[in-house]
């Protein structure tokens, strides 16, 4: 069984190292993944060799800097099968993309008595900014709710989408219950009522095949660091036409056709949107980081995670000591698996693991309304990527029990 | 190795207090109160405190729900400053981070701290720290906060 499973792991070697005396086992990769040796290598080649600013200069380095910068660009477009490149917004992560669309695209077009629709699993980040705004427009921000084990209830959805919706904002996948949402179908409802869908890929763009055109959804955000790529470079994906219609975010170089005292025009998609100097290097290295998992292909990424879920998940459900939160059918879980021990605080069970080696995080994940529907104030997360075996598995299992009988009986010598 | 080394931090002293808070129920007469929020965890600590007329800890109480560490914490912290000065007690809160900061104390401030000292052992694991210093914080802030209120209502406005 354990063949079946492609070793990726000597693309990284931060993965090579002993903590607290045990090998390390990284299982946090819903908070942010490791990088591949190439994604390293774009980077330092890049400021080795090609760093200037973009778009600015017309000697040898600008010219180069900004043929990278702009063929990052290209591969994110593919990546998501956008329609053009114009439509590939860089940004600093999934939450400047989210903020950009409440604040612009959002600002523009919620007025008093309207609403915007989201789901109770939203991360705070594709939260918050609807809540603001509908408090600053006096509009009505409405919660689809969950089915009994954890999915998106559609048919709430068709419910809590009318007329009176402007803005449906949905994750593609949940960062806490591993579920995938019915994105496509949620931005079918939204658009039979003349709304635009949102979609928060944060915790799917890494993980699974992602179509822009096909979902069709209206705008899609997600982040470098959680696929292997960079921090503070991330990608707002937006339809062309949205996008003309939409003013710009912020002000400053790079963004403008003419200024003069009085007014100014704006320049052409993408850099309309892209104010001031751009974290090149993140683009670059986001860049490498999609060369990398297409290198692979993202079916087989997500195949890889399936398999390794459909090893663990069967059994940590058999442990009765445990409570596991989201569906329970490991076809329908992601490489998310949030979980408890009866009992015992998820920050002590994290400090355990971390004994074992196991790295995982432990918190509200920053979910607060998910966590207080599940009735839990934490829950320890596990969360798996390419380069995680099914002994990684194993040892989580393994640091799981451990951490049980430690908590049971006070120690590790037990008597 | 392992597990092993969670004994140096989950002593059986901190286990007792953690599976049986002491002073864990709200005060109906607190003379100050505050709700403080564990940011990377999300735990709550309220910490009610009844100062008498000598400014002397007279009772205190708490209620929330955290990790063994918080719990224990909160227990071991209302503990020691019952029937402390508001002087005393904040210094001992002082003592209380700074040793968890690995900073150095004479024996008897660490001393004064009673179960509570026992929890320098938390220096090693730098994740938990905010577990354990949550109860002093929020006893710190409630104390101060108090020294405020007694500052701006000595004109007796109203």
């Amino acid at each position: 069984m354990a063949s079946n499973v492609t070793d990726f792991t000597h693309d990284f070697a931060i993965l090579n190292q002993w903590v607290n005396d045990e090998s390390l086992t990284y299982l946090d990769n819903a908070a942010t993944a490791q990088k591949p040796q190439q994604v390293i290598d774009a980077l330092t080649h890049f400021y080795q060799h090609d760093n200037a600013n973009v778009h600015r200069g017309v000697h040898t380095l600008a010219e180069r800097a900004t043929e990278q910068y702009e063929a990052a660009r290209g591969k994110l477009q593919h990546f998501i099968n956008a329609a053009e490149p114009a439509e590939v917004i860089f940004t600093k992560g999934a939450t400047d993309g989210l903020n950009l669309v409440a604040s612009t695209y959002g600002e523009a077009h919620v007025q008093a008595g309207d609403e915007i629709v989201i789901s109770i699993m939203e991360h705070h980040s594709n939260l918050i900014p609807w809540q603001q705004l509908a408090i600053k427009k006096h509009a009505t921000l409405k919660y689809i709710g969950l089915t009994a084990d954890g999915e998106l209830d559609l048919a709430d959805a068709a419910r809590k989408i009318t007329d009176k919706t402007k803005i449906v904002a949905l994750t593609h996948a949940s960062n806490v219950l591993g579920t995938i949402t019915p994105l496509k179908e949620v931005a079918k409802i939204a658009h039979q009522h003349g709304a635009v869908i949102v979609g928060d890929g944060a915790q799917a763009a890494p993980h699974i095949p992602v179509d822009v055109q096909d979902l069709n959804v209206d705008f899609y955000a997600f982040s470098g660091h959680k696929m292997m790529g960079p921090t503070g470079i991330g990608v707002l994906y937006g339809k062309r036409d949205l996008l003309e219609h939409t003013e710009p975010y912020q002000y400053g170089g790079e963004m403008i056709d003419f200024v003069t005292r009085d007014k100014s025009t704006w320049t052409q998609l993408p850099w309309k949107f892209e104010a001031g100097t751009q974290n090149i290097a993140g683009a670059i290295g986001l860049g490498a980081a999609v060369d990398y998992l297409e290198s692979i292909g993202m079916a087989q990424v997500a195949a890889h995670e399936q398999h390794l879920v459909n090893y663990l998940l069967p059994k940590l459900l058999d442990l009765d000591y445990l409570e596991v939160y989201g569906p329970h059918d490991p076809a329908k879980h992601t490489g998310v698996i949030a979980f408890n021990l009866k009992g015992i605080h998820p920050h002590d069970v994290a400090t355990a693991l971390d004994m074992d080696g196991v790295a995982v995080r432990a918190g509200h994940h920053c979910a607060q309304p998910l966590m207080k529907e599940l009735h839990q104030a934490a829950t320890a997360r596990a969360s798996f990527y390419l380069y995680n075996t099914q002994a990684d598995a194993d040892r989580l299992l393994k640091a799981i029990q451990e951490a049980k009988e430690f908590f049971s009986h006070g120690s590790v010598e037990t008597k | 190795m392992g597990l092993s080394k969670l004994n140096s931090l989950y002593r059986e002293v901190i286990l007792d207090h953690s599976d049986h808070p002491h002073h864990k129920h709200p005060l109906a007469d607190s003379t100050s109160n505050i709700t403080l929020k564990n940011p990377t965890c999300g735990d709550v600590i309220n910490l009610d405190i009844k100062l008498d007329d000598h400014d002397r800890i007279a009772d205190i109480g708490f209620t929330g729900d955290g990790c063994t560490i918080s719990q224990s914490s909160a227990s071991m912290m209302t503990d020691a400053v019952m029937g402390k000065s508001k002087e005393q007690a904040l210094h001992m809160a002082k003592t209380f981070s700074d040793m968890v900061m690995g900073k150095q104390h004479p024996q008897k401030d660490l001393d004064e701290l009673e179960d509570a000292a026992i929890l320098s052992s938390v220096m090693q694991f730098p994740a938990r720290i905010k577990c354990a210093t949550l109860s002093w914080w929020a006893l710190q802030r409630a104390l101060m906060r108090e020294e405020d209120q007694d500052q701006k209502t000595e004109p007796k406005e109203d």
